[in-house]
């Protein structure tokens, strides 16, 4: 697989391309915990917004609290900006079900009403299983269900796949 | 008291939430991390997370309680569960029997969480003891026991302002006896690993061996407060005195009571607790549980949390094993 940095790279060309045909010049960016938020800030970087990015960790919000419980290591949301009326991009390491992106648009929707979002991620593994579609798209992975994809970092972002234990 | 294991499952994790007792480092920090993701929610727009959607939680207060019951409430509400308090004043002694009764009355409304205060040691286990498996209960204060949750935001504060526990200096000072805000706090506080914990209070109102829960005992304000970082002061239950403990209120006051000229003598940014309501000029001067070091109001702000917190782990990990169940 190509390296994640030039994933990043074609991620920010993407972005600046859809933020381009929708008129929007002041995106706010919003990552998602953990590998979210080290996409987010690479990505602020190369788009050159001076704005600090919004972390969102959608533990509480989740829709397996019935069956696991709460998530261990949740980490504070903080979202530096007024939601209201703004241009929001999302941006999460791996889409899959998509059910993590429903759970971050309500948790977005307590914030405010955004005059916009758009869906940024790192990888698509497919195998969604609600109505839900990434603007930009690192790259488009088949995997396996018995494999799983991970982002690891901060300092040096990788992509991982290993086997699940089953 | 026996039994501290009933809150935890096989897996040692939390499923009730009685007494600090027997937790562990890992528990302990787990509500805390937990607490400080869910601080921000009151600052939002919404300030409601729809975490336990469709949970009944029922709060059963049989001794009287403001901060405690509305926080508690506000904690189940900002959680969308449907919450429910019953104050139950009694004051005879606790039969086992009738507080059974109590239980299967309520269990039969279908709740999934009972937050327990009771003037009796050990009412909130005897509850735990007998619901059926898909509840929790939460210890909100049982007699002279414990008061986890209490316990559990004073240490949020303290970790807020000072979060290096092994180099703290910890005075707690005044009804130690009474108090169950004292022994859980002292629990916690060892478990987190704080160096010096201490106790400032008279003989007679100083528990049996209390130097066995790894405090040092100082009977004089003047020398326990040397130095410390965190000064959290006790309530005087008079409510619950027999007897002539003390001389009186004044002498108490004299004695004991947090001045301003008193608290000089702690480090210059020592943060001062109450566990509230304050009884003003008896256990702390106006001057302090209004100045610059007083996070009372804080405590106040983080009980939420704090109980938030607790509350979505323990319902978290009845989930599981009802849905295993099923």
């Amino acid at each position: 697989m190509r390296n994640t940095e030039s994933l990043i790279k074609a991620m920010a060309g993407q972005l600046r391309e859809r933020l381009a045909e929708r008129g929007i010049t002041e995106p706010m960016l919003v990552g998602l915990h953990t590998g979210g938020v080290w996409i987010a800030e690479r990505l602020r970087q190369e788009l050159g917004i001076t704005d600090p990015i919004g972390q969102l960790d959608v533990a509480f919000y989740r829709d397996d609290f019935s069956r696991i419980g709460i998530h261990r290591r949740v980490q504070p949301s903080e979202l530096p900006f007024d939601v209201d009326g703004r241009h929001l991009v999302l941006i999460d390491d791996v889409l899959n079900t998509g059910r993590t992106i429903r759970a971050a648009l309500n948790a977005l929707f307590d914030y405010g009403r955004p005059a916009s979002v758009l869906l940024a991620v790192l990888v698509d593994r497919g195998g969604r299983e609600l109505p839900i579609d990434a603007n930009v798209v690192g790259a488009r992975l088949e995997l396996p269900a018995s494999q799983e994809v991970q982002l690891t970092g901060p300092e040096l972002l990788q992509l991982v796949i290993q086997q699940t234990t089953p | 008291m026996t039994g501290t294991h009933i809150q935890l499952d096989p897996q040692g994790r939390l499923r009730h939430f009685l007494t600090i007792e027997g937790l562990t480092h890992r528990h302990l920090t787990d509500i805390l991390d937990t607490a400080e993701s869910l601080r921000g929610v009151a600052e939002r727009r919404v300030k409601k997370l729809p975490t336990l959607h469709g949970k009944t939680i029922v709060n059963l207060f049989f001794e009287a309680s403001t901060r405690t019951r509305t926080t508690f409430e506000l904690a189940a509400k900002r959680l969308s569960a449907d919450v429910l308090t019953l104050n139950i004043a009694t004051s005879s002694a606790v039969k086992g029997e009738s507080l059974l009764d109590t239980l299967r009355n309520i269990e039969a409304m279908q709740c999934d969480m009972f937050v327990v205060r009771h003037q009796q040691s050990g009412a909130a286990e005897f509850m735990a003891r007998h619901v059926k498996p898909h509840i929790a209960v939460l210890n909100a204060g049982d007699g002279r026991h414990a008061h986890p949750t209490q316990a559990m935001l004073d240490v949020f504060t303290i970790r807020r302002h000072k979060p290096d526990f092994p180099n703290l200096r910890v005075a707690i000072v005044g009804d130690i006896l009474h108090s169950r805000v004292a022994r859980s706090l002292i629990h916690a506080l060892s478990i987190l690993g704080t160096g010096d914990i201490r106790v400032i209070a008279p003989r007679t109102l100083l528990p049996a061996q209390v130097e066995n829960l790894g405090v040092r005992v100082f009977h004089r304000m003047a020398e326990g407060l040397c130095d410390v970082d965190v000064v959290v002061m006790l309530r005087l239950q008079r409510e619950r005195m027999e007897g002539a403990l003390l001389p009186s209120e004044q002498e108490f006051f004299q004695q004991y009571g947090l001045t301003e000229e008193r608290l000089a003598l702690a480090h210059p940014d020592a943060i001062v607790m109450h566990p509230a309501p304050i009884n003003r000029g008896v256990e702390i001067d106006s001057r302090v549980a209004d100045g610059p070091h007083s996070v009372i109001l804080e405590q106040v702000t983080n009980g939420i949390a704090v109980r938030m917190a607790i509350m979505s782990i323990t319902l978290g990990h009845h989930a599981r094993s009802a849905g295993e169940e099923a």
